[in-house]
């Protein structure tokens, strides 16, 4: 399975991680980072969240962003996987998983792969809350 | 968001030879009045799957794509 995706089925973080750990014995740590569904959004309860991607566009950033990753920070491997469609509230959304000798630079660069998919990542969230249904426009 | 105030998810447009992004989104505020508003405001334009600026011209058989902002994550 590729280590880069956009999937509708939910994934596993284990699996994920192993995945990852596969590519090198040199590995000494890996980072993670989960996005979860809140049930919250702005002081409204949220009671569904649905994810639209642009086909095509959205896997090719997902893979630049890898690429870009591994050339700019001293890791081994990353892996990205999001979601699409309709995702209960605390499922999982997003993963990125950041394989490096030394923790530091797996920290590093599983900070800067999730800020950089939420700003060329075209892919779109709407929640709807019992006032109706809303596309997010925003990225915190 | 978009598709759900025009109606449609794609569209086919004949638009003059030499046509910029910047200028094609004149073209589609005339268009497609109902989106006229985010055109103005944040849409993004990307031609064959690539972030175009407002110089970068289409051509024929060019895929482009309205990109509002995006909310991954």
């Amino acid at each position: 399975m590729d280590l880069v995706r956009i999937q509708k089925e939910d994934f596993q973080v284990s699996a994920e991680v192993e995945r990852v750990k596969a590519a090198s014995k040199s590995i000494g740590g890996i980072v993670v980072f989960v996005g979860t569904a809140r049930d919250i959004s702005k002081g409204e309860e949220i009671v569904k969240l649905d994810f639209e991607h642009y086909p095509g566009m959205a896997e090719k950033k997902l893979k630049e962003i890898r690429d870009t990753a591994l050339k700019n920070f001293n890791i081994i491997e990353m892996g990205i996987v999001h979601r699409i469609g309709h995702i209960a509230i605390g499922g999982n959304i997003v993963l990125i998983a950041a394989a490096a000798q030394h923790r530091n630079d797996a920290f590093m660069a599983c900070e800067w792969a999730i800020t950089e998919l939420k700003r060329i990542t075209p892919i779109w969230k709407k929640e709807t809350t019992k006032k109706g249904e809303v596309w997010v426009e925003e990225h915190p | 968001m978009l598709k759900g105030k025009v109606g449609k998810e794609e569209a086919s447009l004949s638009i003059p030879e030499n046509t910029s992004a910047y200028q094609l989104k004149n073209i589609l505020k005339n268009e497609f009045p109902a989106i006229a508003e985010f055109v103005d405001k944040n849409i993004m334009i990307s031609i064959n799957q690539e972030f175009a600026d407002k110089n970068t011209i289409i051509k024929d058989g060019d895929e482009v794509a309205l990109l509002p902002p995006f909310s991954g994550g």
